[in-house]
C-alpha cells in the first residue's frame, strides 16, 4: 500500500457537522462536494453561444528586436476572425500591479522568452493555433541580459527605459562598525519556483452590444485591480469593464498579475463576439510571474552566548523582464533578514533588478521565503560556532512584543516565537526506521532504489516572520454587504475565492453574528467595492473583517428595531444561538421571526491601520502586522544516491485564533507541501533565459509519497488587532518549512547545501 | 485526418499500408504529450485500443518463453500472475507515471517511441528480449539489442506494426531500480536492470537513461563472470559488488541535461549495480530479496 500523509493535530476538528457551522468549527465550504465530484464549474469551463477562441503568439527569443510582424497569413485562414498585435491597442499599451511598464503586446523590442507579440480569435482553437504559425514575425535576436550581477554593475545596457534595476533598498540600523565576538557568514541560493496552481488560467469576454463595454468571467486574485488595468488598455470608463470571478483553481501569487484579461477583452471588442481563452500547462509558465530567485549573502554577529547582535546581508532578486510586484518583495525581503529574533544593528542592501529571465513576482511568501531560507541557514551556522543547539540558540534569541525591528518599527503583534518553538520541540518526533521498512516510505520510493544501510535520519529547524496585509502605506482596504429578510442573509463581497475558503468563513461569520442558518453569496464581482487581493495572508483579517464589520451594523439594526417593537432599550438583546434575546428580561425571539417583512441592507468598508514608507535607511513603520511560526522537520537521506524523503515535519504556527480548524489544517498541510516542493525539487531551470522544463513532467511538484506526515500545534492568542483575532495562516506554513528540510538534510549528511531545491548531485559531490 | 479504428492485427498491417505515415495509437500516454504541445499535427491515426491481439500473453510450457502482447498495460504487468513470473518487469512498470498512465500505457509505446529513458527498456534488454513485427510482407522478430537505434529511433519500419515481445523466464532474482528527483511518477534519471539467470549461469545488467539507448554492460557483466560462480547462489562479497558497479558505469556515455547532470549519473548507475548484486546475492541465500 502506497502510505499517504497522515495528519494529526491538537485542534479539534470533529465538530463540524455537530453545529450550526458557526466560527470555531468545521463548517463545511459550499464549494467542496462539487470540487471532489467534478461538479464545479472552473473559470475553463466557460462558455458562450457564438463564441470564439483565442489565442497568444509569443516570443520564442529572451531579447530580440521585432523588426516586422506579418499577420495577413493568419489572416487569410478560413475561421480566423481578428489577429491583433500592440498596433491594436486603443488605451494606455502598458500594465503592471505597481509600475505600468508591461507591454499588452511587444512592439519593437521582445524582453523574455514566451512575451504575447499578437493574439489571434478564429472559430477553433485548432484553427487559433494554425493562425499563430502563419503570423511571420522578424526578429533581430540580442544578447540576453541573465546575471543579475550585469544588471547591478551597470555593465549591460538598458533593457527598458525603466533601467536595469527595479529598486535597490537599504536597512540601516545602529553602530555599523560593530564586530561580534562569534561572526559566521554564507551565500545562498534560491531557485526560481513556480506557483503551479492547477486549474489554468482562462477567461471569457462578453462585449457590450454597442461596443462601449465589456463583461469579464476571470480567475484571478483581486478583480478591480485587474478591472483598473484592464480598462486603462482599453481606454474605457472603468465602469464600463465588469468582471465577476470564475472558478478559481489555485493561485498563490500567480494570479495578481495580468495575463490574458487584456488580449481576452481586445479580442472580444475587435470582432463583437464572445472570447474564450485558456492556457495549457506549458504556455501556463510563460503566462504568470514566478517566485524570485535570490542570490543572499549574510552575515551574522553575536555575542559568544549566542546572543544575536547585528545582521548584515546583500539581497540580490532577480525579477525578470518586467516589474511586477518585484518592488514590494524586495522591502519584505530586507526587512525581515534579521528573521524572528531580537537583533539591534542592521546593515542590509537589497536590489530587485530587471533581466531577460521570465519576470517574477508575487508567491506565497514574497520575499520572506528567501530571506528566511538564508536567515535560518545562518542561525544553524551560528548556534554549531557558539557550541548551542539549533533549539537553544533559536529560544535565546526569539523575538517578543514591544522589541524593535531593524526597520525601527516596534513588533505590537502578539508574538509568541518562543511557545512557536517550545510547542514544536514538544510535538512527537517519528519512530525510527523500521528494520524492513515499507520500501516505498524510504528514499526513492517507488524506484526501489533504497538500501537500509545507507540511510541516515536527520532534524531540522527552522522559525520565521510573516508580515501580513500590504504595506508601506498600502490602503488594501476591503468591501462588504449584508442583507438580512425573512432570516436569511445574502452576502455579496468582491474578495477572490482561489481555494482558500474565504465563501465558508463568511458564511460561519454571518451565522455567528446574525444567529442565522442560511446565508447565501452574491456572484463575486466588482459589483460591490474591492476586497483587495487574496494575497499576503490577508483575506481573512481584511474581507473578514467586512463580513463581520457588516453583519454587526445589520445586527444592530434588528436590535433597534426588536426593541421599538418591545419598547425596550436595544442594548438589552443579544443573539443567543439563532434567537435574539432580552439579556435583561424573558424575551426571546427566532431571528427569523425578528426579521420577517423587514430588510437590513448595510455595507461595510474594513481599512487596517495606517503603515509608512521606508525612508533611504529602511527605517519606518512599513508593516501592518506579523505572524510567526516554527517547523521541525525529519528526513531520512540515501547519503549515497543523494535521494530524500521527509518523513515528518511537526509545526506550531502562531494564528490568534482558529475559525475553521479542517481549513486551518489544509493550509497548513498545503503551505508544508509547497515548501518542501522548494526544499528538494521544485525549480523552473533557465539555460541564457529560456525555460528548460515548461511542463509537470520536468517541473516536479511533490506527490502524496513525498509529502510527509504533518503534526501540528495551532497556538490561540488572539491578536487584539485583527477584527476576528485571527491572523492570516496562508503564507507562514510554506516559509520556515524549506530551511527546517534543509537543515535536516545538513544534518544526515553533514554537507553545506547553501543553494535550494537541494539536487541528488549537491548531496553526493556536495 | 483520418481515424481507423482497427479490430485486429491484419487490420492495422493493412492500413498501414495505405496510410505509411499515420500514428500508432495505443494508450496515447506519448501521442497525446506530443499532440497537446503541439510537437506534431493531428494527422492519420490507426487506433490499436480494439485490437485485443495485443493484450494477450501466454507462456510455452516447453520452451519458458513468455510472449507478452504490445498492449498489455502496465496495470496488468505489475499484478499477479505476471509480476510472478517477470517481477523486474513489475517493478519497472510500477515506476512508469501515475496509476491513469499505467493503465493505458504498455511496452508497445516504449518500445515505439524508444527513448532512453523508457522505464520497460533496461528489463527488456537484461533480459534478452525479442520484438515481433508484424508487416504487410510478413512478420520477423528483432533482438532488442538490435532493435534500440537511437534517441528515439528502433529499427521498426514505417509498415509494421509491434506486436509482441518474447521474454525467456528464468530462475533467479531479477530487480529493477530507478533513480529520479522525487520519490514517484518521475521521469528517470537514471535506471537500472539485473537479471541473475542462476541454471544457465549468467547475470545481466542494463542502464536506462545513461546514454542514446538502454545499454548492456557486457565487459562488467563478463568481468563478474570470470570473477565468481554464476550458478546456483552468488557469492559477492561488497568489494565485488563495489567493483561490478564501478566497472559498469564506465560503459555508459551520460549526459548533461535540465533533469541531472552526467557525473551524477554515472555515479548513480554504478550505485545502482552495485546494490542490485548486492540484493541478488542476498536474494540467493535467504530466498527473498532483503534489502
Amino acid at each position: 500500500m502506497t502510505p499517504s500523509a497522515s495528519t494529526t493535530t491538537r485542534t479539534n476538528t470533529g465538530t463540524a457537522t455537530t453545529s450550526r457551522g458557526v466560527l470555531g468549527t468545521s463548517a463545511l465550504r459550499p464549494d467542496g462536494l462539487p470540487k471532489v465530484q467534478g461538479r464545479f464549474a472552473f473559470s475553463s469551463d466557460a462558455w458562450a453561444d457564438n463564441m470564439l477562441w483565442g489565442a497568444t503568439l509569443r516570443s520564442p527569443h529572451p531579447h530580440a528586436a521585432i523588426r516586422s510582424i506579418d499577420v495577413s497569413g493568419a489572416l487569410a485562414i478560413n475561421g480566423v476572425s481578428a489577429v491583433i498585435t500592440a498596433d491594436d491597442v486603443p488605451g494606455q499599451l502598458t500594465y503592471g500591479l505597481i509600475a505600468s511598464d508591461q507591454p499588452v503586446f511587444a512592439r519593437d523590442v521582445v524582453r523574455y522568452a514566451g512575451e504575447p507579440v499578437a493574439a489571434v480569435a478564429a472559430d477553433h482553437p485548432e484553427t487559433a493555433r494554425r493562425a499563430l504559425a502563419a503570423i511571420r514575425v522578424e526578429y533581430e535576436v540580442l544578447r540576453p541580459l541573465v546575471d543579475a550581477e550585469d544588471a547591478i554593475a551597470g555593465s549591460f545596457p538598458a533593457i527598458h527605459p525603466d533601467g536595469n534595476v527595479i529598486r535597490r533598498q537599504r536597512v540601516i540600523r545602529g553602530d555599523q562598525n560593530f564586530t561580534g565576538e562569534v561572526v559566521v557568514e554564507g551565500t545562498y541560493e534560491i531557485g526560481m519556483q513556480d506557483q503551479a496552481f492547477l486549474g489554468l488560467e482562462a477567461a471569457l469576454a462578453l462585449p457590450d452590444d454597442d461596443g462601449g463595454g465589456i463583461e469579464l468571467f476571470v480567475a484571478t486574485q483581486w478583480l478591480h485591480e485587474d478591472q483598473k488595468q484592464i480598462a486603462a488598455c482599453l481606454n474605457l470608463p472603468t465602469s464600463n469593464v465588469r468582471l465577476t470571478l470564475g472558478g478559481v483553481g489555485g493561485a498563490f501569487g500567480g494570479r495578481e498579475d495580468i495575463s490574458l484579461q487584456v488580449h481576452c477583452c481586445l479580442l472580444a471588442l475587435k470582432t463583437g463576439r464572445p472570447i474564450k481563452m485558456q492556457y495549457g500547462r506549458e504556455e501556463s509558465f510563460f503566462g504568470h510571474i514566478h517566485r524570485h530567485p535570490a542570490r543572499i549573502f549574510m552575515r551574522h554577529h553575536a555575542d559568544r552566548d549566542g546572543t544575536l547582535r547585528r545582521v548584515e546581508a546583500r539581497v540580490v532578486l532577480d525579477g525578470g523582464a518586467y516589474a511586477s510586484t518585484s518592488s514590494a518583495v524586495l522591502i519584505n525581503a530586507v526587512t525581515h533578514m534579521q528573521g524572528p529574533y531580537t537583533c539591534d544593528i542592521a546593515t542590509v542592501d537589497g536590489y530587485a533588478v530587471r533581466s531577460n529571465n521570465p519576470p517574477c513576482g508575487a508567491m506565497r511568501g514574497f520575499g520572506v521565503v528567501q530571506a528566511c531560507f538564508a536567515h535560518e541557514s545562518q542561525m544553524d551556522k551560528l548556534a554549531a560556532a557558539c557550541g548551542m543547539d539549533p533549539v537553544e540558540i533559536r529560544l535565546k534569541n526569539a523575538m517578543t512584543t514591544g522589541d524593535k525591528l531593524i526597520t525601527g518599527q516596534v513588533m505590537e503583534s502578539v508574538a509568541p516565537v518562543e511557545r512557536c518553538i517550545r510547542e514544536t520541540a514538544a510535538l512527537p518526533l517519528p519512530s525510527a526506521l523500521a528494520e524492513t521498512p515499507d520500501v516505498l516510505a524510504l528514499p526513492g520510493g517507488s524506484g526501489l532504489t533504497a538500501r537500509t544501510s545507507n540511510i541516515k535520519r536527520g532534524i531540522g529547524w527552522g522559525v520565521s516572520m510573516k508580515n501580513l496585509m500590504y504595506s508601506e502605506g498600502f490602503d488594501d482596504y476591503a468591501t462588504a454587504r449584508c442583507r438580512l429578510a425573512d432570516g436569511v442573509v445574502t452576502l455579496q463581497f468582491a474578495t477572490a475565492e482561489v481555494g482558500q475558503g474565504f465563501v465558508v468563513l463568511a458564511q460561519q461569520i454571518a451565522r455567528s453574528v446574525l444567529g442565522v442558518d442560511t446565508v447565501l453569496l452574491e456572484p463575486i464581482s466588482t459589483a460591490i467595492g474591492s476586497a483587495g487581493s487574496t494575497s499576503a495572508s490577508r483575506q481573512t483579517w481584511m474581507s473578514g473583517g467586512a463580513v463581520d464589520g457588516a453583519c454587526r451594523v445589520v445586527r444592530e439594526r434588528l436590535f433597534e428595531h426588536v426593541a421599538a417593537v418591545h419598547n425596550i432599550d436595544s442594548l438589552r438583546l443579544a443573539i443567543n444561538g439563532t434567537d435574539v434575546v432580552d439579556t435583561m428580561g424573558a424575551l426571546r425571539i427566532s431571528v427569523a421571526t425578528a426579521s420577517r417583512d423587514l430588510v437590513l441592507d448595510e455595507t461595510f468598508e474594513h481599512h487596517h491601520r495606517a503603515t509608512e514608507e521606508l525612508d533611504e535607511n529602511g527605517q519606518g513603520n512599513c508593516h501592518v502586522a506579523f505572524a510567526f511560526v516554527a517547523h521541525r522537520a525529519v528526513v531520512d537521506v540515501d547519503t549515497e544516491l543523494g535521494l530524500v524523503k521527509v518523513v515528518q515535519v511537526a509545526t506550531a504556527q502562531d494564528v490568534g485564533r482558529v475559525l475553521n480548524p479542517l481549513a486551518a489544517l489544509g493550509q497548513v498541510e498545503g503551505g508544508i507541501a509547497q515548501g518542501l516542493g522548494l526544499a528538494v525539487m521544485e525549480e523552473i531551470v533557465l539555460v541564457d533565459g529560456k525555460m528548460r522544463n515548461p511542463s509537470f513532467t520536468d517541473y516536479l511538484l511533490p506527490t502524496a509519497l513525498d509529502a510527509p506526515d504533518v503534526v501540528v500545534s495551532m497556538i490561540e492568542e488572539p491578536e487584539p488587532q485583527a477584527p476576528l483575532g485571527a491572523k492570516g495562516i496562508g503564507e507562514p506554513p510554506c516559509i520556515s518549512v524549506t530551511p527546517a528540510i534543509v537543515a535536516a538534510i545538513r544534518d544526515a549528511t553533514g554537507k553545506d547545501l547553501a543553494r535550494v531545491p537541494v539536487r541528488p548531485q549537491d548531496i553526493v559531490f556536495g | 485526418m483520418t481515424v481507423i479504428n482497427a479490430t485486429s492485427i491484419d487490420e492495422v498491417v493493412t492500413a498501414l499500408r495505405e496510410y505509411p505515415a499515420a500514428r500508432l495509437l495505443q494508450g496515447g500516454t506519448d501521442v497525446m504529450v506530443e499532440v497537446n504541445l503541439n510537437r506534431t499535427g493531428v494527422g492519420d491515426v490507426i487506433a490499436l485500443r480494439r485490437v485485443s491481439e495485443l493484450r494477450r500473453w501466454h507462456v510455452d510450457d516447453e520452451s519458458r518463453i513468455m510472449r507478452l502482447g504490445a498492449g498489455v498495460p502496465y496495470a496488468e504487468l505489475e499484478r499477479s500472475p505476471l509480476c510472478d513470473l517477470l517481477p523486474a518487469l513489475a517493478e519497472a512498470a510500477r515506476t512508469v507515471g501515475s496509476p491513469q498512465i499505467r493503465a493505458a500505457g504498455s511496452l508497445g509505446g516504449n518500445l515505439g517511441t524508444c527513448s532512453p529513458a523508457g522505464d520497460g527498456l533496461p528489463v527488456l534488454s537484461a533480459c534478452d528480449a525479442v520484438v515481433h513485427l508484424q508487416g504487410s510482407t510478413g512478420s520477423r522478430d528483432v533482438s532488442i539489442h538490435d532493435f534500440m537505434l537511437g534517441v528515439k529511433r528502433n529499427a521498426r519500419r514505417p509498415d509494421e506494426l509491434i506486436t509482441a515481445v518474447s521474454i525467456p523466464l528464468t530462475r533467479g532474482f531479477q530487480g529493477y531500480a530507478k533513480v529520479g528527483t522525487r520519490n514517484a511518477m518521475v521521469i528517470s534519471v537514471a535506471s537500472a536492470c539485473l537479471v541473475h539467470d542462476s541454471e544457465g549461469g549468467s547475470v545481466r545488467l542494463a542502464f536506462g537513461a545513461v546514454a542514446p539507448t538502454v545499454v548492456r554492460a557486457r565487459v562488467a557483466e563478463s568481468w563478474l563472470a570470470d570473477a565468481l560462480s554464476l550458478r546456483g547462489p552468488l557469492a559477492v562479497t561488497p568489494r565485488i559488488a563495489q567493483e561490478f558497479g564501478r566497472r559498469a558505469a564506465m560503459e555508459c556515455a551520460p549526459i548533461d541535461d535540465h533533469r541531472s547532470t552526467a557525473a551524477y549519473r554515472r555515479h548513480a548507475v554504478a550505485v545502482l549495480a552495485e546494490r542490485l548484486l548486492l540484493r541478488a546475492a542476498s536474494s540467493n541465500a535467504s530466498g527473498g530479496d532483503a534489502r
